[in-house]
């Protein structure tokens, strides 16, 4: 007995049914049918599907999972996953979002709004670390380090010490500093008081004469206009729009997804490849292409790939170092000589910041031999 | 000059074939309106996939913003979700917790209304001084689509709403299927009012870019809160204070405290023609004046238009009555000499509100809001037909 009386009539008796009422649902009173049901569509959802897509926190912690982790354990993982556009010290690199600094400069001509500035409620940091990031590969993040990178994140605002265990337990010991800097929309008192009237002004309604104070052609930002490079300041401005966030996936995590049968193929394949530069195997390309889920954040490659926080990465194996038009390289790589062959790429890719010293690209390297080996095949296989 | 060639002499097409029916299953506008296309701005974002393009308004005429142009705006970028993999959960305060299907959804009564969806942060880079040369990217973050779908409160009803006890101090929380989640916490009285959940947009499908299979849609509200690739609707007791609602969408004041909630978007209008991407290219003499303006309060009443900088208003035409919380197009008729014009619009909606200045908004927000600019735009029109964005004292 599923069905109670589904009619469009009974649906526009909930469209008329008030909020003040409380009881909105004629067929909720109906005993022959269960509480609610009222066309009998959709199934019941299973306790395994809420809380599996049910992961928000409450600002008070409510829906936090057991884990714990400190600001010492979250820095590698952060430095991995999260500096590659947060920066090292969560200070933000490029146009990507700062989560650190800013302090007292919410009232100031260009606010700095950070987790330590501005964000009202720990458990906002917490859910998207958790939800949303690293950006590109969302939800790969266990609770533990979860809990370790958003101290870090606290760390390097100073809201805790870098020994401060971050849990369900010690949650309410930490103190955002702009909590109270919000308030409720009162654009009903403070503006629309203001600006209904019965009658506005037709005729002399300002001082003459009207002067020009401020010209757009002045700043010459507009997109198809010659010099499509923003002034430093209004880059700077715009910060409010950029609200992604990039990280990258743990090796982990990106080793988990590849299926067995292509990690097994890459081991092979990697075994005999050697530094053969001829047609690549095309497993060993499929094993990269799942790696390179790590790179997709600052790197484009294939057709019409364009240059990001990286340069785009057509042709790499065998050109010229930093030989990309219009990427601004770090003068370490510029002043690298060379080209990328299958060698130097496999040693930068390992460890970048070792292999060129000033490197801009703050990824911290692949560990695998066999993951540099499927990288450079799928890069190989875009000449 | 002697005759017209174009009319004198037989032209191709006046002699051979075009097209026949078998060879644009589905259409694109014809290439000569190849320019009329949505459009970023490169340095406004990090990167394209978090990031926004704009409505080529300025080439538009109407109201019905056409789907393949209307501006996009994703977090995550625009993801492929099938019907046949689309699930919708409702859950939290309810009676029964539910799993709908897309073709579950399509089995209830269906409404259907025009809106108008607006960013929070259109023309929020205009706050400190004219930016942008462009009414497409002063003003492109809007369109305006016909939607069918089923009222949120249908489903809410489905799932019932007696263990959530007293409704008015009541939330819903809903979020997107993409990895951005987008998740906003919408009051229970907006959620029973308005709200719809919508499968069609201008009689088709959603564009994947537009929340394909099903997105929500809220009425006069903020556009971040119009959850795209919806999957999970919550009723909750209190507001979940996502990263959207609280480090985003939050409206910065003077004194360096900020507005939260700030949900509808007031009413604004601006000049689409003539404006910098559409100067006057015919010379003096007759001219019409056109633009588009909307109210989240609900219908748009009066457009008035100034030619000198606000000193003398004259009212426009409004071409069709307006409708609630959608976009109403004027027009303003008018003859132009060739003079320097400083041109403008002001909206005024039924609740009496009149678009203001950027002057009277700064007195009241300062100029870090980034987000609910709403301000009166000034175009100016100078002798040789072209428009340039500028501020006026």
């Amino acid at each position: 007995p599923v069905q109670a009386k589904a009619t469009a009539a009974a649906n526009d008796q909930v469209a008329e049914a008030s909020l003040t009422d409380g009881l909105l649902v004629g067929a909720a009173e109906a005993d022959t049918a269960p509480a609610g049901l009222r066309f009998g569509l959709g199934r019941a959802a299973m306790p395994e599907e809420i809380s599996a897509w049910d992961v928000k926190i409450m600002p008070d912690g409510t829906g936090l999972p057991a884990g714990s982790g400190n600001a010492l354990d979250g820095e590698p993982l952060f430095e991995e996953n999260c500096a590659v556009c947060h920066g090292s010290f969560a200070e933000g690199v490029d146009n990507w979002p700062k989560l650190a600094g800013g302090d007292g400069t919410l009232a100031a001509k260009d606010p700095l709004k950070t987790v330590g500035s501005y964000w009202p409620y720990l458990s906002t940091v917490w859910d998207y670390v958790h939800r949303s990031m690293p950006f590109g590969n969302a939800q790969s993040l266990t609770p533990d380090e979860v809990y370790a990178i958003t101290a870090y994140i606290l760390y390097s605002n100073d809201l805790i010490d870098d020994d401060f265990e971050l849990s369900p337990e010690t949650w309410n010991e930490v103190e955002m500093p702009n909590a109270d800097g919000f308030i409720v929309d009162d654009r009903a008192d403070t503006e629309y008081t203001e600006w209904r009237t019965d009658e506005p002004c037709m005729e002399n309604c300002k001082p003459e004469p009207v002067k020009i104070t401020m010209r757009a052609t002045v700043l010459d930002v507009t997109p198809d206009q010659a010099g499509d490079e923003a002034p430093a300041d209004a880059a700077e401005e715009m910060n409010h729009s950029n609200d992604a966030a990039t990280v990258q996936p743990t090796d982990e995590a990106a080793a988990d997804e590849a299926p067995a049968a292509a990690t097994e193929a890459v081991d092979e394949a990697a075994a005999d490849a050697g530094a053969d530069m001829g047609a690549p195997d095309p497993e060993l390309v499929a094993a990269g292409e799942k790696i390179f889920k790590k790179c997709k954040a600052c790197h484009q490659v294939g057709e019409g790939a364009k240059n990001k926080s990286g340069p785009q990465l057509n042709g790499v194996v065998g050109r010229d170092i930093a030989a990309v038009d219009g990427f601004k390289y770090s003068n370490a790589m510029q002043d690298l000589p060379g080209d990328w062959t299958h060698e130097a790429l496999a040693a930068f890719l390992a460890k970048p910041k070792d292999y060129v010293k000033g490197t801009k690209m703050s990824f911290a390297g692949l560990k695998k031999d066999d993951d540099i080996e499927a990288v450079i095949a799928y890069l190989q296989s875009y000449p | 000059a002697g005759p017209d060639p174009l009319i004198t002499e037989v032209q191709p097409w006046a002699s051979g074939f075009g097209d026949g029916v078998d060879v644009t299953p589905y259409g694109l506008p014809i290439r000569f309106e190849g320019d009329v296309i949505r459009r970023n701005v490169e340095w406004l974002t990090a990167d394209t996939i978090s990031s926004i393009n704009f409505t080529p308004i300025h080439a538009l005429d109407g109201t019905i913003t056409p789907t393949g142009c209307a501006f996009e705006r994703h977090h995550s970028g625009a993801i492929e979700l099938a019907k046949d993999d689309y699930r919708l959960m409702i859950n939290g305060l309810v009676d029964q917790p539910l799993v709908f299907t897309y073709e579950d959804l399509e089995r209830f009564p269906r409404e259907q209304h025009v809106y108008f969806c607006e960013c929070a942060a259109n023309t929020g880079m205009e706050w400190a001084g004219a930016q942008l040369n462009g009414a497409q990217f002063t003003h492109g973050m809007i369109h305006n689509m016909e939607y069918t779908g089923v009222p949120l409160r249908t489903l809410l009803a489905e799932a019932g709403l007696d263990a959530a006890g007293e409704l008015k101090d009541k939330w819903v929380y809903v979020e997107g299927a993409d990895a951005s989640s987008n998740g906003r916490s919408i009051p229970m009285e907006k959620a029973m009012d308005d709200v719809l959940v919508a499968f069609k947009a201008n009689g088709e499908a959603l564009r994947k870019e537009h929340g394909y299979p099903v997105r929500l849609v809220v009425p006069g509200w903020e556009g971040n809160m119009w959850v795209k690739w919806l999957r999970r609707i919550e009723v909750t007791n209190a507001a979940v204070e996502s990263r959207e609602e609280t480090s985003k969408y939050t409206d910065t004041l003077a004194d360096g405290t900020s507005r939260k909630w700030t949900w509808v978007m007031d009413a604004k209008s601006v000049v689409t023609s003539p404006s910098p991407q559409s100067p006057i290219k015919h010379g003096p003499g007759p001219l019409v004046i056109t633009g588009m303006a909307w109210s989240g309060h609900g219908k748009v009443t009066r457009v008035d238009v100034s030619k000198d900088g606000g000193m003398t208003w004259e009212t426009a035409r409004i071409a069709q009555d307006g409708a609630n919380k959608a976009l109403v197009r004027f027009y303003l008729d008018t003859t132009w000499d060739g003079e320097d014009w400083l041109l403008q619009s002001r909206a005024i909606d039924d609740t009496g509100y009149v678009q203001p200045t950027k002057a009277q908004l700064r007195e009241v927000r300062g100029e870090n809001s980034i987000y609910h600019n709403n301000c009166i735009q000034t175009w100016h029109v100078k002798a040789n037909g072209e428009a340039e964005n500028v501020e006026v004292s």
